[in-house]
């Protein structure tokens, strides 16, 4: 505690003037620059009176497609963060050689590197999945909403809480500087002292129960809500896949929340679950961490598989060739997820029998995913092949993950683990497939579903403009990375002393430039668009798609169907369409719609304040935060006044509006 | 230039590059390391036989069934084949069969917990030769090696003679780090509180980087030495040198070394206390700590606080005990 008056000390906890780090001047300018664009948002949207839009429209809704759609702006304001990240360690690593110790000295190096793959993983791809499939499924299994529309929301606002700590971690105090997954001994209280742990911790224990009760809602929005019809092997692909990541969601991040309050026990009360000596074992969590972590990765792809597997038909004008192998693919993967976690430390010397097995599962998940991939191959075999920019991702998802699968299979052979285990040949294999499968599938999925969510497409030009340079950018950084590994160069250093290192780190900064310009034509691409709107407007089925999001309006109504489709073929839309279906419009009925509530925004303010006295041990306020938090979950069960009811007028009116609304300038079809 | 040289000197400049850097994973100068890089290429072969015609069949299919190609056929309902399917299972189910055969003999053969049986392709150890014993201890942020059967050890140092087996013991104080001379053999973890075990041999006289390949905190960047493979004469005199400047590593000596450092030189020792990296595994450097062997075996005869009995049975089990068994109780 500081040394002061102890009521400071009782109010402010160990929060001081101190705690604010103005003596590094990359901070506060990133907080000057962060501030002024937060001012600039704040008065644009005060100045054009958009708070009551905001709030009544966005915030308190309960609606999947504008919590999908928050999600999405989410994910991409923390790429941006992360992306800032990377691009500060890629300079670090291509100057600091020999005398030159870089910008980064190593307390801060390290919180980068940490702050980059938290917030890459629980932010960005995370948002992405839960966006897509918020947007997605319902629409897909012809449901008005998720099941429980309160809990989406306040899952939400979870996520969005994570996301205030770990952004505040940034001006005030520190972050935590001990990896991504926040291994001790590291982690604890003698190394990590200061709060940048527990943002770390409190940031993922809020996020964290969000993402769980998003994983119940799909099970139950998924098992519960189908259209009548729809058989489980009817469903579309993306379904099927979101419902296995559900699944593994439900199952794996009680674990991540688990494993974290075991740690911040150590911390807070000093028992030794994971502590050096006192009975502490460091293994214990390395273990548990990856019994989450594993699991974690494929939540993360199987989505995508997903998208994939919607895009490649859609694109080729064709059935999707082998929909009951990529079921039982996905499953398996599912399955085998949960068998694979110790192939993340063989090196931490296992028995060989131990080592092998888990060599084993983790080559066995290579079987189904290539599967899938001869699966994707044989669609687009006979078919027509449109080369859109969601298509375009796909292809360059099918070149690159390939490669990167192939690379992790080299480092499931467990000797030759021993050897690549922890180098930049294992940085380079997971960005890899975490690049080339799940942000490319991202953002074929935002191009494929921005026309359903908005009414227009995007550019095309844009598009693939920044399709290319995330390609070849992802080349050019992390095939210097391949290289440096089997140089034996390891992960994590922040300076280097052998000179013929340099000219790798050089080429990888350069590539992760042309990713930089990537995103930014991303950007580009979403304004271009925006002001174009009019002219890339489209009807209800612009690409020609199979599924049922794209028999209803786009944008859809806030009710998605006026009537429930009934459904007869896995492509419910292709089938409808090949017997001449008509949308009707008359005969509607009032459509019962759950109501916006503040209580999911409330309860997660108050989640926030309660993890940010938890990390300056200001007891009283957290004391206070949590009983209102308890309190206020309580007094919201309380609220019968959760439903509204659209008259079947305004429905009428919506339906003939927009039922078989097309375009005028008829370019805007593929 | 012309775009076809320019074309030209861009593919050249890889193999330009590639040609001007040293990757020591595919040529590696021990034979554990070497043994283990072949697995690697070999697993990379074999997967080529499946993953270079997928690459090859995405472009050629997307390009032949492109919408502007009408001549390809267009079969819009053609969705399963039931042979296809079979080859699509069976294919990489084959390929994991080979590879995950060569996998399971090749962990059990290079378990680095299994004694050498060879020293290179064709060398098998001679029966007499006794492996050079070296205990491993990771601090923060250096390494400290004993040689038990010289009676010296090192800081940030290391030397072997070539072609001799070398026995690694490894333990760490505080940190978890991982051991590794990429030139030498496949890395291994150090843990505190707990031991583990590497074999392995050097097979050319050189200087290779060794370093802590996972991260431990902020001095981890630097936490790098210098392993040297010398002649057996060499070695000796390696030894001599060692003896002749090194200062003497008692209890004391070993606390001002574990305090947190970055970037230590390298540092010799003639002399050590005998049951040091006894005590540094069973985190009893300090004599108020009782050993973790000590208390694990109290523990396992039920322990002392169950039975209110006195502990001097397992006390006598071994004499390194240091302290009285009730302090080990507070913790």
């Amino acid at each position: 505690m500081p040394d002061r008056p102890a009521i400071w000390n009782f109010l402010l906890g160990r929060l001081s003037l101190s705690s604010l780090p103005l003596d590094n001047m990359l901070v506060v300018w990133t907080f000057v620059v962060v501030a002024l664009g937060g001012a600039v948002v704040l008065g644009a949207v005060t100045y054009f009176r958009k708070w009551n839009y905001l709030w009544t429209e966005w915030f308190t809704s309960v609606d999947h497609k504008k919590l999908g759609v928050m999600y999405m702006v989410l994910g991409t304001v923390m790429l941006f963060r992360g992306f800032a990240d990377a691009m500060l360690m890629r300079g670090q690593q291509a100057i600091a050689f020999g005398s030159n110790m870089g910008y980064l000295p190593p307390h801060h190096y390290d919180q980068i590197f940490t702050a980059h793959g938290a917030i890459m993983i629980f932010f960005v791809a995370m948002a992405y999945i839960v966006g897509l499939m918020n947007f997605v499924v319902p629409l897909q299994i012809g449901a008005r909403d998720v099941a429980f529309p309160f809990l989406n929301n306040f899952s939400f606002w979870l996520t969005a809480s994570g996301v205030v700590l770990f952004m505040v971690s940034l001006f005030i105090g520190d972050f935590s500087h001990a990896g991504w997954l926040g291994m001790p001994p590291v982690s604890e209280l003698q190394q990590s002292p200061g709060p940048g742990v527990d943002y770390y911790i409190w940031g993922l224990q809020l996020s964290g129960l969000g993402t769980l009760l998003t994983g119940i809602n799909f099970v139950a929005t998924i098992l519960k809500m189908r259209a009548p019809g729809m058989t489980l092997m009817k469903m579309p692909m993306f379904t099927w896949t979101s419902l296995c990541t559900s699944g593994l969601i439900v199952v794996t991040f009680p674990i991540l929340t688990a494993t974290l309050l075991l740690l911040s026990l150590d911390r807070y009360i000093g028992t030794h679950f994971f502590t050096t000596g006192f009975g502490g074992n460091v293994m214990m969590y390395v273990n548990l961490i990856w019994v989450w972590g594993h699991p974690e990765v494929y939540i993360l792809i199987l989505p995508m598989f997903g998208i994939y597997s919607e895009i490649v038909p859609t694109f080729s004008g064709k059935r999707l060739f082998g929909y009951s192998s990529m079921v039982y693919a996905t499953a398996s993967i599912m399955l085998l997820s949960y068998l694979v976690w110790l192939h993340h430390f063989f090196t931490m010397g296992s028995g060989a029998d131990v080592n092998s097995f888990f060599a084993l599962t983790t080559m066995m998940i290579s079987i189904p995913t290539g599967v899938k991939i001869f699966n994707w191959l044989f669609t687009m075999y006979r078919g027509r092949v449109h080369f859109t920019v969601p298509m375009l991702w796909t292809m360059g998802f099918l070149f690159t993950f390939t490669i990167g699968g192939m690379t992790g299979v080299m480092l499931a052979v467990a000797p030759a683990d021993f050897l690549l285990h922890n180098s930049l040949f294992l940085i380079a294999h997971f960005h890899n497939v975490i690049i080339g499968g799940v942000v490319f599938g991202a953002f074929a999925g935002v191009n494929y579903w921005f026309p359903k969510a908005f009414g227009f497409r995007l550019d095309e030009f844009w598009g693939k403009l920044s399709f290319w340079f995330w390609q070849i950018g992802f080349w050019v950084a992390f095939g210097p990375l391949y290289v440096l590994g089997l140089m034996g160069v390891t992960r994590r250093l922040s300076h280097f002393t052998d000179p013929s290192l340099q000219i790798w780190f050089i080429i990888a900064a350069f590539g992760a430039f042309l990713i930089l310009l990537g995103i930014l034509s991303f950007v580009v691409q979403i304004y271009v668009s925006i002001r174009r709107r009019d002219e890339l407007a489209v009807g209800n089925d612009p690409w020609g798609a199979r599924t049922l999001e794209w028999s209803t309006s786009s944008p859809p109504p806030p009710y998605n169907f006026a009537f429930i489709p009934r459904v007869y073929d896995r492509d419910a839309w292709t089938d409808m369409k090949k017997h001449g279906y008509q949308r009707p419009l008359q005969g509607f009925n009032d459509i019962h719609m759950p109501r916006n509530t503040a209580a999911g925004m409330l309860l997660a303010a108050l989640g926030t304040i309660f993890g940010f006295a938890m990390v300056w041990y200001i007891w009283w306020l957290a004391i206070v935060s949590f009983v209102a938090l308890i309190a206020s979950a309580i007094a919201h069960t309380f609220n019968y006044n959760r439903d509204t009811h659209i008259s079947a007028q305004d429905v009428a009116q919506f339906e003939q509006h927009t039922g078989n609304w097309e375009p005028k300038a008829k370019g805007a079809t593929a | 230039m012309s775009v076809k040289r320019l074309r030209g000197l861009l593919l050249l400049m890889p193999a330009l590059l590639l040609s001007g850097c040293n990757l020591v994973l595919l040529h590696p100068a021990g034979d554990v390391a070497r043994q283990q890089s072949e697995l690697m290429i070999a697993s990379v072969i074999i997967m080529s036989l499946i993953i270079v015609p997928v690459l090859v069949a995405t472009f050629v299919i997307a390009w032949r069934y492109r919408a502007s190609n009408k001549s390809a056929e267009y079969d819009p309902e053609w969705d399963h084949s039931t042979q296809l399917e079979l080859v699509v299972w069976a294919a990489p189910l084959l390929i994991i069969i080979v590879l995950g055969a060569m996998t399971w003999i090749g962990t059990h053969q290079l378990d680095p917990y299994r004694q050498l049986t060879r020293i290179g392709e064709g060398r098998p150890v001679a029966a007499d030769v006794k492996p050079l014993e070296v205990e491993v201890v990771s601090l923060n942020w250096k390494w400290l090696f004993f040689y038990p059967q010289y009676g010296i050890a090192t800081v940030n140092e290391l030397a072997a003679p070539v072609d001799m087996p070398i026995h690694f013991k490894l333990t760490s104080t505080e940190t978890m780090n991982s051991f590794f001379i990429p030139s030498l053999a496949g890395q291994i973890y150090t843990m505190p509180g707990m031991q583990t075990v590497l074999h392995a041999v050097i097979n050319k006289p050189g200087d290779f980087d060794g370093f802590s390949a996972n991260y431990s905190g902020h001095g981890f960047t630097d936490m790098r030495f210098r392993f040297h493979g010398l002649s057996e004469q060499e070695f000796g005199q390696w030894v001599a040198k060692v003896r002749a400047d090194g200062g003497d590593l008692d209890t004391h000596a070993f606390d001002q070394l574990n305090q947190p450092s970055r970037a230590e030189p390298v540092h010799y020792y003639a002399h050590f206390d005998a049951d040091l990296f006894h005590r540094i595994l069973n985190q009893c450097v300090d004599p108020q700590q009782m050993c973790m062997d000590k208390m694990m075996a109290i523990d396992a005869k039920g322990g002392h606080a169950m039975h209110g009995k006195s502990t001097d049975d397992a006390m006598s089990a071994d004499s390194s005990m240091t302290a009285p068994a009730h302090d080990a109780a507070t913790h």
